[in-house]
């Protein structure tokens, strides 16, 4: 599929091979290869004259955000097949997340210029929300 | 009314506010293990208290009790004995019903699992063209894309995926914690855990109560792999992989994806650091006990009335 990926015109069995560097895999595994990624979708192909032409379906990015967007539950993962590490959150749940680390004594992600809290305690309002208050 | 069929019935109904109890609760945070299987014994018993009331309006008076009427009630109708109309064409009706309740709670599980290992299949499958792996997370793939996440697919052949962007944003300590979050889903199989309330969820998706209940158990499930997590790792250390990666979300969302507007909702990730960071002390034998009990007896009285003679 890098191969695919990487050439913007379709290609035959014998290009793929020839452009493929790690190993030397022989022409009939190559033209096995490609044939089920064809059938899987993944690569379209078109008669050139006796020889099959394969192009990827869809570009690397295209795939890449289908994974993402999964994971990110952007899509509405209904079936909940993925267990993620951390939900998705809203931008005012993330501000509170950042302050909150920076209340850890960790600079945030984009803020350059942590404030320095000395001993500060992450706690719990009565929304369960994380707040940061400044002790001694 | 009969009497089994309205204390069925009423049992069924009870479940409702008692999901809601369970869910504002705050006591399920300290020992979410207990919290969760009372939870899998409230879903078990409103399904058999439902069936239950609908089978025992058809079999009221039998003596044999609610089964053993229904399977009375079906040998006669397979016999070919005549169900005459009336009071025993409804009474047919009504276990009927039940039966058809029954089915439908099967059902919904069969179908949420099928479309549970169809997801799957597609992210192996991607994963298979698209990630690599990566020392900095040994045992996990890494996708390339800038926004940061991790996850992990659970099953037979289970993946456990880092993107680019996490890995550039947490430090070593900070993914092996959630490579140890990870694993604890993996080996304690919590999907299957989950998969009865997201069927349900499915199912009954204008139901708020059925919301409620998998948005508590996926949340106490996460709890329980933070809890696993630590065994490995430091409370801190998770905490600050939780905060980096949920206040990073949505930073390099791919385009068109649509901000997640939960606003009543508690927000999981800071309920969660703040569970770390500062923890309740858990449950004590007592507690747990009693839990245990309200569980099994959640279940045992549907069942026992479903199955006694009268």
């Amino acid at each position: 599929m890098d191969v695919l990926w990487e050439s913007r015109d379709p290609l035959t069995v014998r290009q793929v091979s020839g452009r493929l560097t790690e190993r030397d895999l022989a022409h009939t595994t190559v033209m096995t290869v490609l044939d089920r990624l064809a059938k899987k979708g993944f690569a379209r192909r078109e008669r050139d004259g006796r020889a099959w032409r394969y192009r990827a379906a869809a570009t690397r990015e295209a795939y890449v955000t289908e994974l993402m967007l999964n994971a990110l539950e952007q899509t509405g993962d209904r079936h909940a097949a993925l267990a993620r590490f951390a939900r998705s959150v809203s931008d005012t749940e993330a501000t509170a997340l950042r302050r909150a680390l920076e209340a850890l004594g960790h600079p945030g992600a984009r803020d350059g210029n942590s404030h320095e809290h000395g001993q500060s305690t992450v706690s719990e309002d009565g929304q369960g929300r994380v707040r940061e208050a400044t002790g001694e | 009314m009969p009497a089994t069929a309205l204390v069925l019935a009423v049992f069924a109904a009870g479940c409702i506010p008692a999901a809601w109890a369970l869910a504002g609760a705050r006591w399920p945070r300290r020992s979410p293990a207990a919290a969760i299987v009372l939870w899998q014994a409230l879903g078990l018993g409103w399904g058999l208290a439902a069936v239950g009331a609908l089978a025992a309006l058809g079999t009221a008076g039998a003596r044999a009790g609610v089964a053993g009427g229904a399977l009375s009630l079906a040998s006669r109708v397979l016999q070919g004995r005549s169900v005459a109309a009336g009071i025993l064409g409804l009474r047919l009706l009504a276990v009927l019903a039940g039966l058809l309740l029954l089915l439908l709670l099967f059902w919904i599980l069969v179908a949420a699992s099928a479309g549970v290992l169809r997801a799957r299949r597609r992210q192996r499958v991607l994963l298979s063209l698209l990630a690599h792996g990566d020392p900095k997370v040994p045992g996990a793939l890494v996708v390339d894309h800038p926004a940061a996440t991790a996850y992990c697919v659970p099953g037979l052949r289970s993946r456990i995926v880092v993107s680019a962007g996490a890995l550039d944003l947490l430090d070593q300590a900070e993914l092996a914690a959630v490579l140890a979050h990870e694993r604890a889903h993996l080996r304690e199989r919590h999907d299957l855990v989950l998969l009865p309330f997201t069927a349900l969820l499915r199912a009954f998706r204008w139901s708020s109560v059925a919301c409620e209940a998998h948005a508590c158990v996926a949340l106490l499930v996460e709890m329980l792999a933070d809890d696993r997590a630590l065994r490995h790792r430091s409370a801190r250390e998770l905490a600050t992989a939780l905060l980096r990666v949920g206040a990073a979300g949505g930073a390099h969302a791919p385009t068109g994806a649509l901000a997640v507007a939960d606003g009543t909702a508690e927000c999981q990730v800071a309920v969660r650091v703040s569970r770390l960071l500062r923890p309740a002390p858990r449950l004590r034998a007592p507690a747990l006990v009693l839990v245990g009990v309200l569980a099994a007896a959640t279940v045992a009285i549907p069942a026992a009335f479903l199955a006694m003679p009268f």
